[in-house]
């Protein structure tokens, strides 16, 4: 069985891959319906910040077996222009793009565990987990 | 992929379709302002049904959508956000983001909707 899967984002048709492979993944492990699209629309907007902001960029999607708990690790990983202020991008409402503002703060509140890297000139790196319940 | 348009009497109705990428998005967009000049159209009504996300760029586009058809002089009905996805455009924060734009649970709402507005004479002739 897969449980590591590694692709490059570089256009919205990407984005919609992504999306599919993250409901499969994440289907083998048990996880609800509504949680399956929690997990997508994350992930969309994670790999949606990848192409606008970094052009190109990896999702790296991975299922984690801990014991008895089951749960499925984004790592959206790019090495675009990185953000200068993340607990700005954080917020809700925030963008330096033509978005809402959500991708990130929204990503995060969709997710269980959220961790984000960036430095300026070297790419942003996040990595989200969601837990089957 | 194009997003099949049904002309309905004054209404346009766009089905949207899963996997639809951003272009085929502001495609729709564009194609839908033309068809609604083309045809007097009194209202739109755009069925979500079938997408599996409506992240931050869906709403956006949806919620442009409808501001333009209103500048058009027509009104714009969304339908069809699932449960489940309801819920996760509000975890996201996008639910405000559509307050403003109609929304019905299906397509018969939509239509009830629009014909009682275009009743009491919100429609034009």
């Amino acid at each position: 069985m897969t449980d590591v899967v590694q692709i490059t984002v570089r256009s919205d048709a990407d984005i919609i891959l992504v999306r599919q492979q993250a409901r499969m993944l994440a289907k083998e492990l048990g996880f609800s319906s509504s949680d399956l699209t929690l997990i997508a629309t994350a992930l969309s907007e994670l790999a949606r910040n990848i192409v606008e902001y970094a052009r190109q960029g990896e999702i790296v999607l991975s299922q984690i077996r801990q014991g008895s708990r089951r749960g499925i690790t984004i790592i959206a990983r790019d090495r675009g222009p990185g953000i200068a202020d993340i607990e700005r991008a954080m917020l809700d409402g925030y963008s330096t793009g033509k978005g809402l503002g959500l991708g990130l703060p929204g990503a995060k509140r969709l997710m269980d565990e959220f961790e984000i890297t960036s430095s300026l000139g070297q790419g942003t790196t996040v990595k989200a987990t969601k837990w089957a319940r | 992929m194009n997003t099949s348009i049904l002309k309905q009497g004054p209404y346009l109705i766009a089905i949207l379709q899963a996997g639809q990428s951003d272009s085929d998005l502001l495609q729709l967009q564009e194609t839908l302002l033309e068809q609604v000049g083309r045809f007097r159209s009194r209202g739109v009504i755009l069925d979500v049904t079938l997408l599996d996300v409506m992240d931050s760029f869906a709403t956006r586009t949806l919620r442009g959508i409808a501001q333009a058809v209103s500048l058009r002089g027509a009104e714009t009905v969304i339908v069809g956000i699932r449960p489940e996805i309801a819920f996760a455009m509000v975890q996201l924060g996008l639910d405000t983001r559509l307050s403003g734009v109609l929304t019905a649970l299906d397509l018969e709402e939509a239509l009830a909707i629009l014909n009682r507005r275009c009743r009491e004479g919100m429609c034009r002739d």
